[in-house]
């Protein structure tokens, strides 16, 4: 494969909405013949983890997040609840696992794929994850806590994978 | 006549897309594979993944939501 070929994410979110760019993007680049590196920094080492069921949505600081029922009446499922809800009552407990158990029931619905099959079709096609080093001490993972395939590195090895080709996003 | 089916049925992107590459990939060159979806975008995204990856769109039918794609493998 070339090397104008290459295509990077790096991928810095931990919550579950945006666990799902970084793995659709990648996935569907390398099956379009592209050759995909993902580094995982920061909170987007979550993304990596065996357990997933960490990951998870908040509605609190997440203004754009349209909220709907994904079952019920028509007239019910057009409703948009985000603005409608005071944000101080995303604070309660237990408010954060509703709405990611909404959002997860919505993508159900609509045929989306899970996190865990997006992360394993990237790997099946050979797309390369890396994961940092540095925050992966600093936040006192232990590299046991990762899937298997990943590799451990700093900021340098993503320079030397993102010295070639055009598409290098940041997520 | 397709030698090989793919019904991506209630997949939403990039699923399709996804199952196309892994299904042409079990194939022959010169082999046509049937891809039906029913999601509308893969109109737009089969189009776009035949022409970076080479392998020709034949034809595209759409029968009531259903979408029937059919490609030949390079």
């Amino acid at each position: 494969m070339s090397d104008d070929n290459k295509m990077t994410i790096i991928a810095t979110k931990g919550t579950f909405d945006w666990a799902f760019p970084p793995f659709i993007i990648a996935s569907t680049g390398v099956a379009m013949d592209k050759e995909v590196t993902i580094f995982f920094t920061f909170y987007g080492l979550n993304l990596l983890l065996k357990d997933t069921s960490k990951l998870k949505v908040s509605p609190v600081a997440n203004p754009g997040m349209p909220m709907k029922m994904p079952f019920g009446p028509k007239w019910l499922q057009k409703i948009d609840f985000g603005p409608k809800i005071p944000n101080i009552l995303w604070n309660i407990p237990g408010t954060e696992a509703l709405v990611t158990w909404l959002m997860k029931k919505t993508m159900e619905k609509h045929g989306v794929a899970k996190i865990e099959e997006l992360r394993s079709m990237c790997q099946e096609f050979d797309v390369k994850f890396i994961a940092c080093e540095m925050t992966v001490e600093l936040f006192g993972f232990d590299k046991s806590d990762f899937i298997d395939g990943v590799e451990f590195a700093g900021a340098a090895m993503y320079f030397d994978e993102a010295s070639t080709g055009d598409h290098h996003l940041y997520m | 006549m397709a030698d090989e089916t793919l019904d991506a049925s209630g997949l939403n992107c990039p699923l399709p897309i996804l199952k196309t590459k892994k299904a042409l990939s079990k194939m022959d060159a010169g082999k046509i594979l049937d891809v039906i979806s029913t999601d509308a975008g893969s109109v737009k995204d089969i189009e776009a993944f035949c022409n970076q990856t080479g392998n020709k769109l034949i034809s595209t039918t759409e029968d009531g939501g259903k979408y029937i794609f059919t490609i030949e493998k390079v």
